[in-house]
């Protein structure tokens, strides 16, 4: 083995010819998030397995509950198509936001992140870096459930531009909605209590919407919480832009309500994770 | 205010956690251009104190300064001071040593061709080479320790804090570690490394400070630590044993005390209290016609300083978790 590190360690600098400063601007901070997101693609890349739920999961459920409810729901596989795409579509990236809070909680219990934290660094940094890479992670997911769809048959009439404006739409509040799992991330004690409060949450959500079925059958208290669900909403707005119909209350209350879990949730996140940091 | 002189000053430092007082009152200085060490059994507050100095832990009472600049009010400016590396890889595990490297000198403001650079210079610097683009899970322990070093040098910080370095290497790894540390000192660096191994601050440390759960109970050179438990002892080993009778006579005559002869290997210890006497003794000798056949002077050990300080041997010490960098 060779002697560790020659003569090639060179003089530093003294403390007196330092510019020190004890504040962090703001182009560090983005520089330092940029980075941090850089880092976390670099680590989707090295695992691959990470990025099955934003891979083959999308092409997993679109199969098998298009095959599966098709024929019961529609009548037909072909008529199914436009209800079940943007359903599973939502579906698959607000559960791949889990991901951002799960992945967040293992970071932060890894030697790593002690080094992070004793970097001149922007505080935010690793956080904010995550939640920008993981919005790759939602348009991958967004355009594999699409394409899944256009194989399988899928023609929406929205076009080329419908269907971009609804996966863009997917995807801001997917971000949007991860700052819930960001939250927990940094509030609980372990990566898969996480993954546990996470689901438990999520599962009603999504399966209770208008996702897989056509409200009207509902019994009355369910067809209730169906309607009033913010999934449903998102998922009405997905459908009627790829679908060149007119999206505008259900768009602008999806929109709203990313906008309120932002507020209420990235001021309560920072805060938790500043306190951590 | 900002003094270059010291490179730690610590008063008073307390960290509680629940009801366990880690930290109790910790005072270090450390002089700039030094390698202190921080010597003490698991449990008993070395990583908590280094936590708290490297800004990773807020300290409950006392007050830390780098450099001059307060641990807590100026975080910032002391983490552009140091470097740490702690005694669980503080590495990214699913990223290569190149990666790994070049995200933390990106983050430390370097240019992505400086950053790359740096990255290789740094490798090459610690035998990483080879290894730069492999997997950290093919990584030995030792190669670890010096890829985590490495990541501790990128921005050169005049203060570097060593968590038990070479906890868990092979003797020979150990002492590469070792051969780094002075050599980081010759460039300039401060170097503070808390150990488990008497022998390791003996070899590396300017001074050391001895900590037992949550105390600094001794403090000084290693000589001075050694020296305040007693006095070297004499060791006497005669050419002819049939004289030891006569010899011991001159040894208390000299001395004032007695010597302890061990029959077998016809040799004499004399607790030496002044080192002055020893040519009177050699002289008594000659006259005498006492010839000597080996003659040394032993100190006695960091071991046997702990057990002296702290009432109990390193190796009884009551293994807690809070030695886990927080």
């Amino acid at each position: 083995m060779t002697t560790l590190a020659g003569n090639s360690l060179k003089p530093i600098t003294p403390v007196s010819e330092r510019r020190l400063k004890n504040h962090t601007s703001f182009a560090q901070t983005v520089a330092n998030s940029l980075t941090m997101a850089y880092r976390g693609l670099v680590k989707f890349r090295r695992t691959p397995e990470q990025f099955m739920d934003v891979t083959l999961q999308p092409i997993l459920f679109t199969v098998m509950f298009t095959y599966l409810f098709g024929g019961a729901i529609s009548g037909s596989i072909a008529h199914y198509l436009p209800t079940i795409i943007p359903g599973v579509l939502v579906q698959t990236v607000i559960t791949a936001s889990v991901v951002t809070g799960v992945q967040l909680r293992e970071d932060m219990d890894k030697g790593v992140f002690d080094r992070f934290r004793s970097l001149p660094i922007a505080r935010i940094a690793p956080l904010s870096g995550a939640l920008i890479a993981d919005t790759l992670r939602y348009a991958i997911a967004t355009a594999i459930t699409f394409l899944t769809g256009i194989v399988m048959g899928w023609r929406p009439e929205g076009g080329v531009a419908g269907v971009v404006l609804g996966g863009l739409v997917v995807v801001v509040v997917a971000w949007c909605i991860s700052w819930i799992f960001a939250f927990l991330g940094v509030i609980a004690r372990t990566a898969s209590s996480v993954q546990g409060i996470s689901f438990m949450v999520l599962f009603p959500l999504t399966f209770l919407s208008n996702a897989f079925v056509p409200t009207s059958t509902l019994p009355g208290w369910l067809k209730w919480f169906t309607d009033v669900n913010p999934i449903s909403h998102v998922i009405t707005a997905v459908r009627n832009l790829c679908d060149a119909q007119p999206a505008g209350a259900d768009l602008g209350w999806s929109l709203l309500g990313a906008v309120v879990v932002v507020a209420v949730f990235a001021p309560l996140t920072v805060r938790a994770y500043m306190r951590k940091a | 205010m900002t003094s270059t002189e010291y490179a730690v000053e610590a008063r008073g430092l307390v960290k509680v956690f629940g009801q366990n007082r880690a930290v109790d009152g910790v005072d270090l200085t450390v002089k700039a251009g030094t390698v202190y060490g921080v010597l003490g059994p698991n449990g008993a507050g070395k990583t908590t104190t280094i936590s708290m100095l490297a800004t990773l832990l807020r300290p409950d009472g006392g007050e830390g300064r780098i450099f001059g600049h307060d641990v807590v009010r100026e975080a910032q400016i002391v983490r552009q001071l140091i470097g740490v590396t702690g005694q669980y890889a503080s590495v990214d595990e699913k990223l290569s040593a190149n990666e790994n490297l070049y995200i933390f000198g990106r983050l430390l403001g370097l240019s992505s061709k400086q950053a790359k650079a740096k990255g290789a210079e740094l490798l090459e610097a610690f035998g990483l080479t080879d290894a730069a683009t492999r997997p950290l899970a093919k990584f030995s322990g030792g190669m670890r320790r010096r890829l985590d070093l490495a990541a501790s040098l990128i921005a050169q910080p005049p203060l570097i804090f060593l968590d038990e370095p070479t906890t868990g290497l092979d003797p020979r790894t150990r002492g590469q570690m070792w051969d780094t540390i002075r050599q980081l000192v010759a460039t300039g660096s401060t170097v503070l490394l808390t150990t488990q191994y008497l022998d390791e601050a003996d070899q590396l440390a300017d001074r050391i400070a001895v900590i037992d759960a949550g105390k600094v109970v001794a403090e000084g050179t290693g000589d001075e630590l050694k020296a305040s438990i007693g006095t070297s002892s004499l060791i006497l080993r005669l050419a002819d044993t049939n004289e030891t009778g006569e010899a011991l006579r001159l040894i208390e005559q000299v001395f004032g005390v007695q010597g302890t002869p061990s029959p077998e290997a016809a040799r004499i210890t004399v607790p030496m209290s002044d080192a002055d006497r020893v040519t009177d003794l050699l002289l008594a000798f000659r006259s005498a016609g006492i010839r000597l056949a080996e003659l040394s002077v032993q100190k006695p050990t960091l071991d046997e300083v702990f057990l002296t300080i702290t009432g109990h041997g390193v190796t009884e010490a009551e293994e807690t978790t809070e030695e886990v960098l927080a």
